[in-house]
């Protein structure tokens, strides 16, 4: 059933980075409209290399590096996909999207409801995102819950490598823009991806791991502190459930509720402030949908509704194990 | 006395450039002067007293133009200007939400939207009743936009006109990126397919990111895209001069690419202008940026009142340029066109305004279900239950008080 532990003779070991790159490439491949733009993305092939080699195999007109300007990646990727291409735009850092922003809200998310489906917008922007790589201010952001909250595109995160080839293929194939958010501290994750595979599909979440005790819910890069936490749960006899998301926009819960039916306790987790965001939505919808199966209420663990801090203390910042076991046992003691 | 150019390019010996903070008088009369008038640069061919003036540059756009091409142009802008009255009219009793005129930009639009071939795509920004009508769309279709029916009611595909844009400058981006793809699928060149595409912004849209940033990449990129500035003097309340020390125009040089001045209240000029421009951008020599220069007549939109931040004097002198006006000199004067012909456009136009009027009288408000609609290509599952359960709200009102 788990892909990332299947085996076969299409199957690579590959990093999560790398996976998007064979991800992009296999997608280039099998339509020519497929291009490649933003800054940095060709000759360098990229800043994280995810689109590295793709500029020298598929040409400059397939791999463009842009001016430095990302309102103008996202507002020129539109008239692309008016005309037919399926751009896939580059944000180099999630703190760089806003100058975008206008063009995302305005014209990528309302294009196809303004002309009611006479025009379409197949693009994908790659956002890489979150914290936990020392880095400087305006690249380790999580701001997802503001994306998710424009109606018109579709947002998903991928958190292993079997996914992360998988999804952007999926994404890009999407007659909807889809905002595509990376965990960069994850890009060097490594896992088998069995290229012949049938893949899960894009806007559907699914249980990673299954358990009985209680529910964590996660995407992105937590998805893996998730996992650490539920091994660790186990020496105190407790088996978490853990659910990867996947898809933040349209949301998928049913494999949520089912689950919070089962456990009844939901611990949600997330890098991203926590109020007014995924994470509130999330237990907003769980308590309507199992109100008489919660023994405890809905928990968040996510960063704190702050500025991103400096990277000497994002550690403190960032959800761990520690802060979602912590949040286990007062759910269960609760 | 010294220009607005002078005031950032002094002229040898000339002294320190002025700062737009601290002009002299001289220089604030000589800047409000130069954007009053349009300046030497200003290509026109048919002068406000209607008469044809050579130009050894620009006339061999129009060549073919003879009678019959020019009493046409006269009969596009007087039912496009007959139609935006009317769409005023429909505002002021209630059938409109709101009405953008485009009183006073009859030429500019006609003259541009008439250099465009079927194959070419234009990128409108809201105000381009007169270039939609060079597209095929009805005044009809613009209506629903107005009245709060639709967003937007036309095929953008199928007129090659993309849908209006509302937020100032950001279709300057989709056009360009547009016109990339244009010239990636081999459309530029000197086949007869050879395609091009036309944005419309006006003067205030100048100041906005979106617009450099397309100036900027369709330089770069070599994109077919004419940029078709229409400065009618006024972004809502704000004169040109809160946009720009130097005329428009002159802001292409520092992107690399051609600008230019046309009187923009003169069709000839503005079609010819605009055939050049294209022809230029088909071929591969593209971008370039033409500054249409006229006047906004009528209000920003019918919520607006002029009268708090310009003088009727303004208004007055720019009457003396009405672009319809000298078109109409020019065919009686050069015995183009006789009394019939003028009073059949004119019944045309009323015409025109009737239908459009009880169009407007038997829009039908759309279902409350059109909320739901057509927000994904794919789908939302949770839309659709939003949707289920909202129509099953009002179903419980049937036959009830609601």
């Amino acid at each position: 059933m788990d892909q990332r532990t299947a085996v076969t003779a299409a199957s690579t070991k590959l990093t999560m980075g790398k996976a998007i790159n064979s991800g992009l490439r296999a997608a280039m491949e099998r339509d020519p409209k497929v291009i490649v733009m933003g800054e940095d993305v060709g000759k360098m092939g990229g800043v994280y290399r995810i689109t590295d080699g793709l500029q020298k195999d598929f040409g400059e007109h397939r791999v463009l590096d842009t001016p430095l300007a990302e309102s103008g990646i996202v507002g020129t990727a539109v008239g692309l996909a008016v005309r037919g291409f399926r751009p896939v735009c580059e944000i180099q850092f999630e703190g760089f999207i806003f100058p975008a922003f206008d063009q995302i809200n305005s014209q990528v998310a309302k294009l196809h409801y303004r002309t009611q489906g006479m025009l379409k917008v197949p693009l994908v922007i790659r956002v890489p995102f979150g914290g936990g790589v020392g880095a400087v201010e305006h690249h380790s952001e999580s701001p997802e819950s503001l994306f998710a909250h424009l109606p018109g595109i579709k947002v998903v995160s991928c958190s292993n490598p079997v996914d992360a080839y998988w999804m952007i293929q999926q994404a890009i194939e999407c007659d909807d823009p889809v905002l595509f958010f990376e965990p960069k501290r994850r890009y060097h994750e490594k896992a088998e991806v069995d290229t012949e595979a049938t893949p899960y599909p894009l806007f559907r979440s699914r249980v990673v791991r299954e358990g009985s005790t209680a529910t964590l819910a996660a995407y992105g890069p937590m998805v893996k502190t998730c996992l650490d936490a539920a091994n660790a749960a186990t020496e105190d006899g407790h088996e978490l459930e853990v659910i990867d998301l996947r898809t933040l926009s349209p949301l998928d819960l049913d494999p949520v509720f089912e689950s919070v039916r089962r456990t009844g306790h939901l611990v949600v987790v997330s890098e991203a402030p926590g109020e007014v965001s995924i994470a509130s939505e999330i237990a907003d919808r769980v308590q309507r949908e199992c109100f008489y199966s919660l023994e405890a209420p809905v928990l968040k663990v996510t960063g704190f509704d702050t500025p991103y801090p400096p990277s000497k203390v994002e550690e403190e910042y960032l959800p761990d194990l520690d802060r979602v076991l912590d949040a286990v046992d007062r759910s269960l003691a609760w | 006395m010294s220009s607005p150019e002078q005031w950032t390019h002094p002229e040898p010996g000339g002294g320190p450039a002025a700062t737009a903070a601290k002009p002299t008088p001289e220089q604030v009369i000589a800047g409000l002067r130069a954007t009053n008038e349009g300046g030497a640069e200003l290509v026109e061919l048919l002068t406000p007293e209607g008469e044809r003036v050579a130009n050894p540059e620009f006339d061999q756009y129009v060549d073919d133009i003879g009678a019959e091409q020019l009493r046409g142009l006269y009969r596009d802008m007087v039912l496009v200007r007959r139609a935006d009255r009317e769409g005023n009219a429909l505002q002021r009793q209630g059938q409109l939400g709101i009405w953008v005129p485009l009183l006073g930009q009859e030429a500019a639009q006609i003259g541009a939207g008439r250099a465009l071939k079927p194959q070419d795509m234009v990128f409108p920004s809201y105000r381009e009743h007169g270039v939609a009508w060079c597209r095929g769309v009805k005044p009809e279709q613009i209506l629903a936009t107005f009245r709060g029916t639709q967003h937007s009611d036309w095929d953008p595909v199928e007129h090659r006109f993309h849908p209006y844009t509302i937020v100032i400058g950001n279709q300057v981006l989709n056009a360009t990126g547009y016109a990339m793809g244009q010239k990636f699928e081999g459309k530029v060149g000197n086949e007869p397919d050879a395609e091009a595409t036309m944005v419309f912004f006006g003067d205030g849209a100048t100041s906005q990111g979106d617009v450099h940033e397309g100036f900027v990449w369709a330089a770069v990129y070599d994109a077919p895209v004419v940029f078709y500035c229409q400065n009618n003097q006024w972004a809502i309340s704000e004169p040109t001069e809160r946009q720009s020390r130097l005329p428009l125009y002159q802001r292409a040089r520092g992107y690399g690419f051609p600008g230019i001045r046309v009187d923009g209240n003169d069709v000839l000029a503005c079609l010819a202008v605009s055939r050049w421009a294209l022809e230029q951008c088909r071929s591969g020599n593209g971008p370039v940026l033409i500054e249409a220069f006229t006047y906004r007549m009528d209000a920003h939109t019918t919520s607006d009142d002029p009268t708090r931040y310009r003088l009727s004097d303004e208004l007055e002198a720019w009457k003396l340029k009405d672009p319809i006006e000298r078109v109409r000199v020019h065919l009686v004067r050069s015995g183009m066109a006789e009394q019939e012909f003028f009073d059949e456009v004119q019944l045309e136009a009323d015409q025109l305004a009737s239908e459009l009027r009880a169009y407007c009288f038997n829009m039908p408000d759309p279902p409350a279900e059109r909320i739901f609609s057509q927000v994904y290509a794919g789908g939302n599952p949770l839309l659709e239950r939003q949707r289920d359960e909202y129509v099953q709200y009002l179903a419980g009102f049937e036959g009830g008080a609601h």
